[in-house]
């Protein structure tokens, strides 16, 4: 069955008090991470997974309303993404763009 | 003056909301999320907690409730309506008022007395205020960071929909230090601190009189009441 993907992430020009604190947490690691990078920012979203029985059109639409006025607060947080994983046995719904 | 006070499944502080009613010199009427039914009350308290389980966003699953679609009517109608808390997030998340909250700037839980100025004495909930007037009452959150976009922040601030601001304080990074809002007729008030921790004698915030005296959010729940009675 395939299963629709929708990912939330805090607004860009927000405060991600989560990913902060996991930005300061990696920098911290310091010399002992066995790759050192210099990673500025992390910020942590959100992932929803919906198996539907089948990704029609009119699925998708009322997914990406799911995902617009229930899975995200358009104040704090955007939609980035929204796209079907298709099972291998099951062809033709295509991911859909916002 | 009949009250209603919803509980949702999480909620905390609804029967303190109703005490502080029955305090205030009002009738509380239990509420219940999953019903359609405001059982003919005049006013509503959306009461704190953790509805939910604070799931997806907190107040986001609650403002989905049966009886949210009810609140949100009354609302549009003009009956007060006072989300405390978790029922500010709520309000928030109906789009009652604007705005929405993140979790504190700082991560932690905070629990605090915390000082407030009064900047709306207009509103359904604060007519027994004087614009101005410094206040004390607990606070205790988590996601209670108010949050918008700058031309929301301009607008509220210019209309006088910032009904409370932090003073002393800015317990969780809120934008202007906005402690709780209005929507623009006032009926509609929201607030991250507890006025109903606040109301009667021995069981409030410390004050310089005496240890846990502090009574200053009963004139939220008289403010209404007195309001009902002059009409």
């Amino acid at each position: 069955m395939p299963t629709i993907v929708v990912e939330v992430m805090p607004k860009a020009e927000l405060l991600d008090p989560q990913g902060k604190a996991v930005t300061f947490a990696l920098a911290r690691l310091g010399s002992t991470a066995p790759q050192v990078g210099t990673y500025s920012e992390v910020r942590i979203g959100k992932r929803f997974e919906l198996t539907v029985d089948e990704a029609t059109e009119a699925v998708l639409a009322e997914v990406k309303q799911f995902a617009e006025d229930i899975f995200s607060n358009s104040v704090i947080e955007d939609v980035v993404s929204l796209y079907v994983l298709e099972d291998p046995a099951l062809a033709g719904s295509a991911a859909v763009s916002l | 003056m009949r009250i209603g006070v919803v509980t949702f499944p999480g909620s905390l502080d609804d029967r303190d909301a109703q005490r502080a009613v029955r305090l205030a010199g009002g009738e509380p009427v239990a509420l219940w999320h999953g019903s359609h039914d405001l059982d003919g009350v005049e006013a509503i308290i959306l009461p704190g907690g953790f509805s939910y389980g604070d799931y997806l966003r907190a107040g986001a699953i609650a403002s989905l409730s049966p009886i949210m679609s009810e609140v949100v009517d009354a609302a549009g109608r003009g009956m007060p309506v006072l989300g405390i808390c978790n029922g500010f997030q709520m309000l928030a998340e109906a789009r009652l008022i604007p705005g929405a909250h993140t979790r504190n700037a700082h991560q932690q839980f905070i629990r605090r007395d915390q000082r407030l100025r009064v900047e709306n004495a207009d509103t359904a909930w604060t007519t027994g205020f004087v614009e101005g007037q410094e206040i004390t009452i607990p606070l205790k959150n988590a996601d209670g960071r108010f949050v918008a976009d700058d031309e929301t922040i301009k607008r509220l601030e210019g209309e006088g929909q910032v009904a409370f601001r932090y003073i002393g304080v800015n317990p969780n990074g809120s934008m202007d230090d906005i402690a709780g809002v209005s929507n623009k007729e006032g009926n509609v008030v929201g607030l991250m601190p507890h006025p109903e921790h606040a109301t009667e004698a021995g069981f409030g915030p410390d004050t310089a009189l005496a240890m846990s005296s502090g009574t200053d959010g009963l004139t939220f729940f008289t403010s209404v009441i007195e309001k009902a009675l002059i009409k």
